[in-house]
């Protein structure tokens, strides 16, 4: 191997580098999204959707089919695996999922981005339940940008 | 430290397929979660309206003031969210008033009177039976329902105005700007758009699925009506096989459900 000796050093540098954010980050708690538990607002009845363990791997492919039930196929209702029927819509979520906190602009934004239709939503320090957890996994929420804010939903 | 190149592929190999192994067995516990929503189902609602082909009848004699036109189109604006941005230029509109030059431009009938083709004409999308806004959008964002409401997807949309330039009625419009900022009253129930999406009269749909008749229609003391074409007792398909309707630009072979009444009550 022809400077066989370079390469597989300056190989191992590589991947030293690429690596090393994991190696010093390892071991250390990580305190993962805040608020998320204060962020429920308890009613009489507080089961979700589905499950727990289900909307938290799954919500983004729920709420893909919803939308592609409720707009393309006229379906709304929808019948969870316990046969509890929900009304289809973000509604039925934020019922629960916020503080319903009042709007902080014009009545139009959303107190779940702290933005007014600004695609920057990330940089939000919103501490509302779905931001919480999108700003922690530095995935962006784009379903505000026409949806009322749980405000709304919650009057 | 001397391997040769086929043993460094094939441990470099080796390492790739223990790190791919890795990712069947998250996979795995993943599908484990899928199966619990696997016995979910979807349905419509009861109390839903609905039809086979939905239809409305625009009665002219039911339009003569300002007013008549007014509260038809504030129902609808207030409703959707449409904003009220001040100029033409970027203007939205899901239900409005027209002359007739522009309503039924092509189809002129020359024995016509005076006095008709002075009418102001309250016009809308016409849910075409053959609408050509669907055929032309590339990313199914327009699309025809069963019921003959030509719907729109607002996720899907893409912004490249397509079916503006397709439909020939100018029935559609698109967010130059962002519309938040110039919507008075906001309505919590129903969504707003953004900038760079095409929007236009959806024949009030999410109203349908609660039971309820388009917005304008409630509100036009009788102007509007609604109703099924499909069926032989619905109100519509009665003005329509019995009276004198008229519809826009016929000529092109879109066959909109929209049609106008004329002449007036019992005369026609
Ligand atoms: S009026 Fe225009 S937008 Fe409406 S269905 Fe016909 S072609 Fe499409
Ligand atoms: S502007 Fe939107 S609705 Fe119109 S053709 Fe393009 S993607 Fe389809």
């Amino acid at each position: 191997m022809y400077k066989g000796g370079k390469i597989i050093a300056s190989l191992i540098i590589f991947v030293a580098f690429l690596t090393f954010p994991f190696f010093y980050n390892m071991g250390k708690v990580n305190a993962g999204p805040e608020n998320l538990d204060s962020n429920i607002k308890l009613t009489a009845n507080t089961q979700c959707v589905e499950p727990a363990s289900f909307m938290r791997a799954n919500h983004m492919q729920l709420l893909n089919d919803w939308r592609q039930a409720y707009v393309r196929d006229g379906k709304t209702v929808y019948t969870n695996s316990q046969g509890k029927k929900f009304e289809i819509n973000l509604d039925t979520c934020i019922k629960c999922h916020s503080t319903g906190a009042a709007s902080n602009t014009a009545g139009v934004s959303n107190p779940a981005l702290n933005t007014t239709g600004s695609s920057k939503t990330l940089a939000s320090n919103s501490d509302q339940f779905c931001v919480s957890c999108h700003n922690y996994a530095s995935v962006e929420l784009t379903c505000w940008s026409c949806h009322s804010e749980p405000g709304g939903a919650t009057k | 430290m001397s391997i040769n190149r086929r043993q460094f592929l094939r441990r470099a190999g080796i390492v790739t397929a223990l790190g791919l192994g890795g990712s069947f067995v998250i996979n795995a516990a993943g599908s484990k979660l899928a199966e619990a929503a696997a016995e979910s189902t979807y349905g419509t609602s009861t109390q839903g309206l609905a039809a086979k082909h939905w239809a409305m009848v625009v009665d002219m004699s039911k339009f003569k003031s300002k007013d008549d036109f007014k509260r038809v189109s504030q129902a609808c604006d207030l409703i959707h969210n449409v904003p009220d941005i001040g100029n033409t230029k970027d203007e939205i509109k899901w239900i409005w008033e027209d002359d007739y030059e522009h309503t039924f431009s092509g189809g002129e009938n020359e024995y016509l009177t005076e006095s008709f083709k002075e009418l102001p004409f309250v016009v809308m999308c016409n849910h075409c039976e053959n609408p050509p806004c669907v055929k032309a959008c590339p990313t199914g964002a327009t699309f025809k329902r069963p019921d003959g409401i030509v719907d729109m997807d607002y996720h899907r949309c893409i912004g490249c105005r397509f079916c503006m330039g397709a439909c020939p009625f100018s029935a559609r419009s698109f967010n130059f700007r962002n519309p938040r900022p110039f919507i008075k009253e906001n309505n919590p129930d129903y969504p707003t758009r953004t900038q760079g999406v095409v929007e236009k009269c959806i024949f009030c749909v999410e109203r349908l699925a609660k039971g309820q008749k388009p917005a304008c229609v409630e509100v036009s003391k009788g102007g509007l009506i609604f109703g099924d074409l499909d069926d032989p007792n619905s109100e519509v398909r009665k003005i329509i096989s019995s009276k004198f309707t008229i519809r826009r630009k016929a000529e092109l072979g879109t066959q909109p459900s929209v049609y106008y009444l004329v002449g007036g009550g019992e005369h026609a």
